[in-house]
């Protein structure tokens, strides 16, 4: 099994409140009741006090923002916080970074090449998987290695390799201190939650161009751009490990007389191993998932031919790119998730070796011999420290692709251009008319009532103040459009989630081809597909949609099969057995019992919508990713773009907020 | 026993390696890369080039990039910047020049008048062009359309389902300045702005409007090297005269013609090293900067490759860039 699953944004380890509240039916009742009376008073009130606010247009906030920005600009070379505290992280993160290029990346001066050249780093990639994982995925990690170099992107691969080492290196370093932390700690955790929400939901676009500001442009800030995205997983996954190790466990230790150090070390640490590999396999996936973006302020690697190639719209090329990217993301997916099942294994079977583990060392010791003298060839000798450009398949890769995209491009775009209007006209653009039409009173009113009825007091308090903070950032209208798309958007993801998820979660052989396809498609950067969407979409709200819906049915698809494969099989059996049959097994025993999985995958479906919404910006989507978008490229929009920013992020967690509460009901209601 | 025998095997299979290994080449022996160099290297030292994004800025700075290496032995390294973020390079030395710079007249008060860290050092001698532009197969199909009074006549072609019932006007790359919104208010068009997001999009869109014969309009530039594959038809707006498009809200006429011009760190200028002279010197027509940037993006030529085709056909344009001495 892969572990690509993210948990829940916050660990459902929030107290359950007593109090029982309205149960199904009667809660299905006061939903219809509220959109009842959304409708009738928007009939009467539409279009009325909608806070529209014109693309060029500025209100107070965002010059005030353009002020900030401004006044750190001129004087960053005066200021002692950056003299002594910014210049000296940039210093040790730079010179970090740059060691790790030297030995597998870029030429050392004098050398030509790197310390360590291709044949070595595969042998170690092979080695270290191994090692930690097992002979299958070493195998893989090899395959995967090699096949960068017969790209004909061996440097670059190191590169964004390198960078992503140094990323997730430092994000650990910091995270998993962190995460500990928040896992003992039920106050921390609560004060560390929304900061993560921030980093995780805060689009990228927003702080890149700061962050030259305050680290200067090169691998410091791209490494921090990275490190903001990717560390969250990794301190949210560690302390849900450390908080979900049975209380038995830690009392045994206690009335054993520990410290507290002494029960973190011996108990916590050691049953808490399996579930913080996933917490660094995340922040892998996530560090890679920068690898585009951060190519904008010049970091080196695969994102960089991405983004020249879109300038030429040269989809093969790019899309070769990708694929490098994607193959980086299975090879050190699967290898962490091998590692994470070592890790489990070995917390099972302490004591006696069996005979597999006791051939296991000296063939291990002998590899590491292999391995160093592979390293040593590599840096010795120029055949083993540069890849053989006869070998590239690159162009290859790239013609293919842009064969298929253009026969595709011509073939289809008449039915897609059909599909694009009848599906604005007869969903989005009522929902949107409306979400957008509305009085901004109404929409709020709406908002706080849905979180109340459908999830919690707290959801609802908490989308209160977010809706005022909304209001605050002068984007309403904009935050009202794109929240149509979005949940447009997570209604399709789902509908489609929930069917393939029954699907894959009854069948293995179903799981087994299609799982590859969701992980491709997670972690192929959207830039690739945006110029075939573009065609076959044209720039519209449903391009973006469509966009959004690749980046965010996988982890749907995933967490449904998951919940689906959860349901116990003698449950299962004796409905079969009663006289079931297929379809009602699906829709009376397997869905309603994986109803907690259900709402979780809601959740996540949601959150992953959000993150496209920049990407959908570029793609003729409007509202508040465009804002983003050209935030980033204009100077004098830049306050802007960080609000719209804001505001994506106060949606976000507004929208998990209530999707949690929701799914901690139904688990209430369900067991 | 097993064990035995698969350590020598393994054993084996190393040496034999290491002997095959030693028939090649050592790395050092000749490796061509940062080690060499000649005397003037010392002379010129580094020069850095921010790199914007689009096909015709990197066709200058591939130009610039290999004189200043070949000739001037200078050590170029080359950034990958959007504008605002190269600009901000100037004040913390990360960034020597930017090579063709489209207006931007809030970065030059910013950063030339304001902060001191740039300077304006001339016209790259390319003249940018912004504006409306349908694809050739309407131009050539409703040869009026090319006024911007016709264009209310034949709004209804130019619906879409983003566009609410009016013609669509489709913008592209936030990046650059656009008075649409405005230009549509102020001059009675029946149509609405819609924002592409990218040039990418964009540039797809029309390229899909020309091959299928789909109606489209929308904001487009030169020097372009799409302009090269699709050659798309600029639509009149009433005649730019200079301070028509001081009020941004009542700007009711066509977008100025830019004088392409290169901006430089103030620092990188004033040392006035050979790189900077060349940079000083740089000049060129915009039939030049479409024909190397044909080859980067139409033939797919490498940036150094093309550039070399170029210097190699054009020895004497070259020679008047050198600094003399």
């Amino acid at each position: 099994m892969t572990a690509t699953i993210a948990p829940p944004t916050t660990p459902a380890a929030e107290p359950v409140p007593v109090v029982e509240q309205a149960r199904g039916p009667r809660r299905w009742l006061a939903v219809l009741g509220i959109l009842g009376g959304w409708l009738v008073l928007f009939v009467i009130f539409r279009g009325r006090a909608t806070l529209e606010l014109a693309p060029a247009q500025l209100t107070g906030l965002h010059r005030w923002f353009n002020d900030v920005n401004d006044t750190i600009g001129a004087n960053r070379n005066s200021n002692p916080i950056f003299l002594y505290f910014f210049n000296e992280i940039r210093l040790v993160i730079d010179n970090f970074v740059t060691g790790i290029q030297y030995l597998i990346a870029q030429p050392v001066p004098g050398r030509g090449v790197p310390l360590i050249g291709w044949l070595g780093v595969v042998a170690i990639a092979g080695y270290v998987s191994w090692v930690f994982g097992n002979a299958r995925v070493a195998i893989l990690a090899i395959a995967g290695f090699v096949f960068f170099g017969l790209q004909g992107l061996w440097e670059e691969s190191m590169d964004t390799l390198a960078l992503t080492a140094a990323a997730v290196i430092i994000a650990l370093l910091i995270g998993i201190p962190l995460g500990i932390g928040a896992g003992m700690s039920r106050r921390m955790n609560r004060v560390i939650t929304p900061v993560l929400d921030f980093m995780q939901i805060m689009p990228t676009f927003v702080y890149l161009a700061p962050l030259t500001l305050f680290f200067l442009i090169g691998p410091a800030s791209a490494t921090i751009a990275t490190l903001i995205y990717a560390m969250p997983p990794a301190i949210r996954i560690t302390a849900h490990a450390i908080a979900s190790v049975p209380g038995n466990s830690r009392e045994a230790a206690d009335s054993l007389g520990a410290t507290r150090g002494q029960t973190l070390v011996k108990v916590l640490l050691p049953m808490a191993k399996r579930t913080i590999v996933v917490g660094i396999n995340q922040c892998i996936m996530a560090a890679l998932a920068m690898v585009t973006i951060c190519a904008l302020i010049d970091a080196p690697g695969l994102g960089k031919t991405v983004i020249k190639a879109l300038q030429t719209l040269d989809v093969g090329t790019a899309f070769n790119a990708g694929l490098a990217i994607v193959i980086m993301a299975i090879v050190l997916d699967r290898v962490t998730t091998a590692a994470g099942d070592r890790a489990g294994k070995q917390l099972r079977h302490v004591g006696e070796p069996s005979w597999a583990s006791r051939r296991r060392k000296p063939l291990l010791a002998v590899g590491g011999v292999v391995t160093l003298v592979f390293v040593y060839l590599s840096y010795t000798y120029i055949w083993a420290a540069e890849f053989p450009i006869d070998w590239n398949i690159g162009p290859w890769i790239s013609r293919t692709t842009t064969d298929i995209t253009l026969w595709i491009q011509d073939n289809l775009s008449v039915i897609t251009n059909d599909l694009r209007d009848s599906f604005t006209r007869v969903f989005l653009n009522p929902f949107e008319a409306l979400l957008t039409e509305s009085p901004w009173w109404l929409m709020c009113a709406v908002i706080l009532a849905f979180a109340y009825v459908v999830g919690s007091l707290r959801a609802a308090v908490v989308s209160a103040i977010c809706l005022v903070l909304l209001l605050g950032t002068g984007l309403w209208n904009d935050a009202m459009t794109t929240l149509a798309s979005t949940l447009v958007a997570t209604v399709i993801v789902m509908v489609v989630g929930v069917l393939m998820g029954v699907w894959m979660g009854r069948s293995r052989g179903a799981d087994r081809v299609i799982r590859p396809v969701l992980d491709a498609a997670q972690v192929m950067p959207p830039f690739v597909y945006l110029v075939p969407f573009v065609a076959l979409f044209g720039p519209s709200r449903f391009t973006a949609i469509v966009a959004a819906f690749v980046y965010a049915a996988p982890i749907v698809i995933k967490i449904v099969t998951d919940g689906i494969r959860g349901v116990s099989p003698t449950t299962v059996e004796a409905a079969t057995a009663s006289g079931a049959g297929r379809w009602q097994t699906i829709s009376k025993v397997q869905l309603p019992m994986s109803s907690q999985s259900l709402t979780l995958a809601t959740n996540q479906g949601l959150i992953y919508v959000l993150a496209m919404v920049v990407v959908g910006g570029l793609v003729g989507a409007g509202a508040l990713g465009y804002d983003v978008v050209a935030g980033f490229s204009q100077g004098q929009l830049f306050g802007k773009g960080l609000a719209a920013g804001l505001a994506i992020v106060l949606l976000g967690i507004m929208l998990d907020r209530i999707t949690q509460a929701a799914a901690r009901r139904t688990g209430r209601t369900a067991s | 026993m097993r064990k035995q025998k698969l350590r020598t095997t393994v054993l084996l299979a190393t040496v034999s390696l290491v002997l095959a290994g030693c028939g090649g080449a050592k790395v050092g022996e000749d490796s061509g890369g940062g080690g060499g160099g000649g005397g003037d290297t010392a002379e010129c030292g580094d020069f850095n080039i921010a790199i914007n994004p689009w096909v015709g800025y990197e066709a200058d700075a591939a130009v610039v990039a290999y004189v200043a290496e070949k000739n001037l032995g200078c050590n170029v390294t080359k950034k990958d910047l959007k504008e605002e973020v190269a600009w901000q390079g100037f004040g913390t030395g990360e960034v020597d020049v930017v090579l063709e710079n489209w207006g931007h007249d809030d970065l030059k008060k910013k950063y030339i008048d304001d902060q001191k860290t740039a300077v304006r050092v001339g016209s790259t001698g390319n003249t940018g062009t912004i504006g409306w532009y349908v694809p050739p197969w309407m131009a050539e199909k409703y040869p009026d359309i090319t006024d911007y009074k016709n264009l209310n006549k034949y709004a209804d072609m130019f619906k879409t389902s983003e566009s609410g019932g009016k013609g669509q006007l489709l913008d592209g790359d936030p990046s650059f300045v656009t008075n649409d919104a405005a230009l549509v208010k102020n001059l009675n068009l029946n149509f609405k702005v819609v924002y592409a997001g990218s040039e990418t999009a964009l540039i797809q869109s029309f390229r899909q409007a020309e091959k299928d014969k789909k109606p489209m309009i929308g904001y487009f530039y030169e020097p372009q090297w799409f302009m090269l594959e699709v050659k798309l038809v600029h639509v009149k707006l009433p005649e730019y005269k200079a301070g028509c498009d001081a009020d941004a809200e009542k700007v009711a006429c066509d977008y100025p013609p830019y004088d392409l011009d290169k901006i430089a760190s103030k620092k990188f200028m004033d040392a006035d090293g050979p790189a900077a002279q060349l940079v000083k010197n740089f000049e060129w027509t915009n039939d030049d900067q479409n024909l190397v940037a044909k080859y980067i993006a139409v033939d797919k030529m490498s940036a150094e490759d093309a550039a070399e085709k170029w210097v190699k056909d054009n020895q004497s344009k070259v020679d008047a860039w050198l600094p003399k001495s």
